[in-house]
């Protein structure tokens, strides 16, 4: 057998699939962070809380309304997606003149009443929600049995990922949006609705969180204080990117799921550490963050 | 004219100072002596625990309030202070409690120097996003070290005698020295706040362009402010654990961060004594919450005090109250 | 902080008519009230296992006596610890110099126990914990001010062990919390593996708490283990459980074995993941008549079947008040006496005992998670397939470290 520092080839291709999944979900939600930051310039502290509200809207609205994950996939992004408009326009647009740090504590704010509140009606234990049934089983890669379930949340993840950069990158919104990032005075000058086009942006990155939020149901139990600590990483995981650029977040996404992934077979002791580690890491070297721009 | 007028100017000028420091030491005068009846009135254990938290939250002020850094880890330095305490005074009983106080004041300082040169690297929201990563990751260290009992917390430190003849069994004792190390702390800021170092950190927070430009070097200042903060959060965690006789996890959790955060928006950010007024009513909040029906709803109402400061309350009770005053009466 | 104390009056049950039937032990009742304090999480990750219901279970045990003592009514203040040792150290301090409080009950997460614990012995209070898991609640933190009632992990992870490795599930791979308690239970189940003829071959630390399992559980697939033990608690037992299950690891031929697992987390995770599970438990509702009857009042206040942690504070509760009737006093010392004296036997506990370190045993049981197939309602979640006798369940005083134990 093939052994790579000391652990079989296929236990370690393994543990790298499973790295990658686990990638995906931070792909996504630094993904959501860096898109509200570039034309917010605030950082989005409900975005583990909205990641939960997304996981929450399709346990209920399978339990009461019967719809299913497919629909859930498409419906609940848009829902809590139009709920996080409904925050801009009310709530941080009153903000919006001031120190950035506000924002953050706004949203910080926001966070523990979401959770709060869910944990009031729903408790703690959490509650799961069923895998789709065509997605139940699992593969046989010839070096690990995947469920199915983990390999469809890698490759749709990675589809919203690319979708997103698309959209940003490579159409006319997606222009306005980074002309926005870099001069929104002048934007509103040329005749662009700025507001407008900072509520759909917000909207859109918590409609990301949403989406792997449901991603995340059949995964993980669905618990109001799923978001939270998650978060904390995804934070790190953006310091280490940098929130400048699009497919850095991306890839600072997927890397750190692999080298988390990795330590929990070499030592395991420190897979929940391991992030930070390399955020101080990077921070001593470049302090910039990878893929930064900013001094 | 002229010269006459140069003569009498400043001594006008001196004396509305003289009379406002006047009135600014009476007022300091009144608050201890308000600090030092207190105990007879309400619950001195409680008392304490609302100086250790204004403490912290001065501390946390410091940084904030003066050199505009919004630390998003503090509780790491709360919890270090405590867990190292803890740790001295229980395995080492010939310890006196101050010099256990000392020991993880000392450690929470040199913590602080660590965090402070990455944290410090990044700016603004980074460095907020910095500071709580850094905070988890002392979080996950605290968890899984030997010696803090993991969730079983740090049990039976010792009041013990300070200097060795001053027994802190008796609650009002301990709570003296409670409010000794309170005065110490806040009149430490208060220096700090006055003197020249304060001046330019406030230079920095306003323009730090600026300030680099004029020659300062931005990066020592703020790594200092910070070091200070984390020692006296430090401080106040040490002697935290002296009166509860206890150190757990709540200490290192990022809750923590956020409510002192809280206790210092809500009293007044850059105010001396916002902080103090904050963590008062927080403190008391919480304790009056926990009791009372509403118990579960906690977290809900501290977030929606969160909310409303934000939007529509930013200079904190104390920072509203000195508006009012200055529009009145002057 | 006058204040504070006014607004405090809480949630207070004062119950039943206050007869003025002034018996002569009425005299010794101090303040003429028994004054009873809950202290639980109320509102983070506990709230299921005690929480809310637990106080309600607390209040129905006040109601059934009768809501006085020889005349003197019961008085029952809550307050939600938070989780947090010194807001629960802090709340029992102020219970006791302010109020009076004669017993506190509740008490889940272990580092608000000791803490509260401490405190007791200090001023000389008495408490009954019903929440807590840890057993060394009763060995090296054990006080003459405190019981242990409903379970603690020692029956738990001996009793699992020694029965699964009796029918046949020799090897062992254990996932173990990386903390002083999960190291505690990872040493008890490989000694009664061990002791018992079973062989752990291999295991992994995994942080605390952990989300992602997968790695753990592929890591356990590879270790050819038999059965896979979790040494762990609460979320991190859930999510190991949900993960296995997704990546098929009973039916691979594995099982799993849960070494602290409650009635509300087999609920919330659903028999599909949970089917087959084995477990030890202090009570389960469905387990004869008696605790039946009890459960369906219970269901009826709550909407919730009770989960033992709930029971046990009935149970404790009741056994409380029977002792102050009986010892005509709540002085925290005879009540404690009296209660060791008289033996616990009601629809929670059977051959119930106090022993002289505080702890309370009684018999245990092994069970078994049904499949979906065989449950026939929501609530219809474990088999009990065999009893674990008393004073074979817990840890033998011989072993003890606690110092009110002679060795």
């Amino acid at each position: 057998m093939t052994m790579i520092f000391g652990v079989p080839l296929a236990v370690f291709m393994g543990q790298l699939t499973l790295g990658l999944v686990n990638g995906a979900f931070y792909a996504l939600l630094s993904l959501g962070l860096a898109v509200i930051f570039g034309l917010l310039k605030i950082v989005n502290f409900a975005h583990g809380a909205q990641y939960m509200l997304g996981a929450f809207a399709a346990l209920l609205g399978f339990r009461y309304l019967g719809i299913n994950y497919w629909l859930a996939l498409i419906l609940v992004p848009l829902v809590v997606g139009g709920f996080g408009m409904l925050m801009e326009r009310f709530l941080l647009r009153r903000i919006a003149h001031l120190d950035h740090l506000y924002g953050l504590l706004l949203t910080f704010g926001l966070a523990l009443i979401f959770e709060g509140t869910l944990v009031n009606f729903f408790g703690v234990s959490g509650a799961r929600y069923a895998t789709p049934e065509v997605l139940q089983g699992g593969l046989n890669l010839g070096f690990m049995f995947l469920p199915t379930y983990r390999a469809w949340v890698l490759v749709a993840a990675l589809a919203m990922c690319l979708f997103t950069w698309f959209m940003i990158e490579r159409t006319r919104l997606g222009a306005y949006l980074r002309a926005g990032t870099e001069n929104s005075e002048l934007m509103q000058a040329f005749g662009v609705n700025v507001p407008l086009l900072i509520t759909l942006t917000y909207g859109f990155g918590v409609a990301l969180a949403a989406f792997a939020g449901v991603l995340a149901a059949p995964l993980y139990p669905v618990s109001p204080t799923m978001g939270s600590s998650l978060l904390i990483v995804v934070f790190a995981v953006v310091v280490i990117g940098g929130m400048g650029s699009i497919m850095g977040a991306i890839l600072t996404g997927l890397g750190m799921g692999v080298i988390e992934g990795l330590t929990k077979v070499y030592y395991p002791e420190a897979s929940n550490t391991v992030i930070f580690l390399v955020m101080i890491l990077v921070l001593m070297l470049r302090p910039a963050g990878l893929f930064g721009k900013e001094a | 004219m002229a010269d006459s007028q140069a003569i009498k100017a400043p001594s006008a000028v001196q004396e509305r100072q003289k009379r406002a420091d006047m009135r600014r030491n009476l007022f300091y005068i009144a608050l201890i002596a308000i600090g030092l009846v207190a105990p007879f009135v309400a619950y001195p254990v409680f008392l304490m625990k609302i100086l250790c938290f204004a403490l912290f939250a001065c501390a946390f002020n410091l940084l904030l309030g003066y050199a505009g850094l919004l630390s998003f880890g503090h509780a790491a330095f709360l919890a270090t202070g405590g867990y190292v305490t803890g740790y001295l005074l229980a395995s080492y009983p010939g310890l006196t409690p101050e010099l256990g106080i000392i020991g993880g004041t000392l450690l929470a300082t040199v913590l602080g120097g660590l965090f402070g040169v990455l944290a410090i690297r990044r700016q603004g929201i980074y460095f907020a996003m910095v500071t709580l990563a850094l905070a988890q990751l002392v979080y996950f260290m605290f968890v899984q070290a030997p010696f803090t009992g993991g969730e079983d917390g740090l049990h039976g430190v010792p009041r013990g005698e300070l200097f060795g003849f001053i027994s802190l069994r008796s609650n009002l004792a301990m709570y003296y020295f409670v409010f000794a190390v309170f005065l110490f702390g806040f009149a430490l800021i208060q220096r700090t706040v006055h003197s020249p170092f304060g001046q330019v950190l406030k230079a920095i927070r306003e323009n730090e362009p600026r300030a680099i430009s004029l020659g300062y070097n931005v990066d020592a200042y703020k790594l200092l402010a910070f070091v200070l903060s984390a020692a006296l959060a430090g401080l106040a965690g040490s002697t935290k654990t002296v009166v509860f006789q206890l150190a757990s996890l709540t200490d290192a959790h990022w809750h923590m961060s956020g409510e002192v955060i809280l206790m210092t928006l809500l009293g007044g950010v850059g105010t001396l004594l916002g902080p103090l007024m904050g963590a008062g009513i927080v403190v008391s909040l919480q304790h009056v919450l926990a009791q009372s029906p509403l118990g579960n709803w906690v977290n809900v109402i501290l977030g929606i005090i969160f909310v409303v400061c934000v939007l529509s309350f930013r200079s904190g009770i104390v920072g509203e109250l000195t508006k009012m005053y200055r529009k009145n009466f002057k | 902080m006058t204040f504070i104390k006014k607004t405090l009056t809480a949630s207070i049950a004062v119950a039943a008519a206050t007869t003025m039937a002034m018996s002569t032990a009425h005299a010794e009742i101090s303040d003429g009230e028994v004054r009873i304090g809950y202290l639980a999480d109320m509102s983070g990750t506990y709230r299921d296992l005690a929480g809310p219901g637990g106080q309600r279970a607390l209040e129905m045990a006040v109601a059934d006596f009768g809501g006085s003592v020889n005349g003197a009514p019961i008085v029952v203040f809550s307050a939600d610890d938070r989780n947090s040792a010194d807001v629960g150290a802090n709340t029992v301090r102020e219970w006791i110099d302010q109020r009076n409080v004669d017993m506190v009950a509740g008490l889940v997460a272990s580092s608000v126990t000791i803490a509260v614990t401490r405190v007791l012995e200090e001023n000389n209070g008495l408490g009954i914990v019903s929440g807590s898991a840890a057993s060394s609640i009763t060995n090296e933190h054990c006080t003459p001010n405190h019981i242990h009632w409903v379970y603690d992990t020692y029956p738990l992870a001996n009793g699992t062990a020694q029965a699964v490795v009796e029918q046949g599930g020799d090897s062992w791979f254990l996932l173990t919390a990386d903390y002083a308690f999960g190291h505690a239970l990872e040493g008890d189940v490989r000694r009664v593996v061990e002791e018992s003829g079973g062989e752990v071959v291999g295991g992994v630390r995994h942080p605390f708490p952990t989300s992602d399992f997968s790695s753990y559980i592929l890591q356990a697939q590879g270790s050819g283990a038999k059965i896979v033990g979790l040494a762990n608690a609460g979320a991190d037992t859930v999510n190991a459980i949900t993960t296995a299950s997704q990546f098929g690891l009973v039916q691979s031929g594995q099982q799993l074995a849960g070494l602290l697992i409650f009635l509300n987390d087999v609920h919330a995770l659903g028999l599909d993941a949970t089917q087959g599970l084995l477990l030890t438990t202090g009570w389960y509702w469905d387990m004869d008549e008696e605790a039946r009857e009890w459960s369906e009042r219970y269901y009826e206040e709550m909407g919730r079947m009770p989960t033992m942690v709930q029971a046990g504070i009935y149970s404790s509760t009741m056994h409380y008040l029977k002792a102050v009737e009986a010892a005509g006093t709540d002085d925290p010392e005879v009540v404690r006496a009296q209660m060791a004296e008289m033996p616990v036997e009601d629809f929670f506990a059977r051959n119930g005992s106090i022993r002289e370190d505080g702890r309370m045993v009684h018999d245990m049981y092994l069970a078994q998670v049904k499949s979906p197939e065989e449950s026939t309602g929501e609530w219809d979640l474990y088999e009990i397939l065999s009893t674990i006798p008393a004073d074979q369940a817990y840890r033998p005083l011989s072993e003890s470290q606690c110092k009110l134990v002679q060795n």
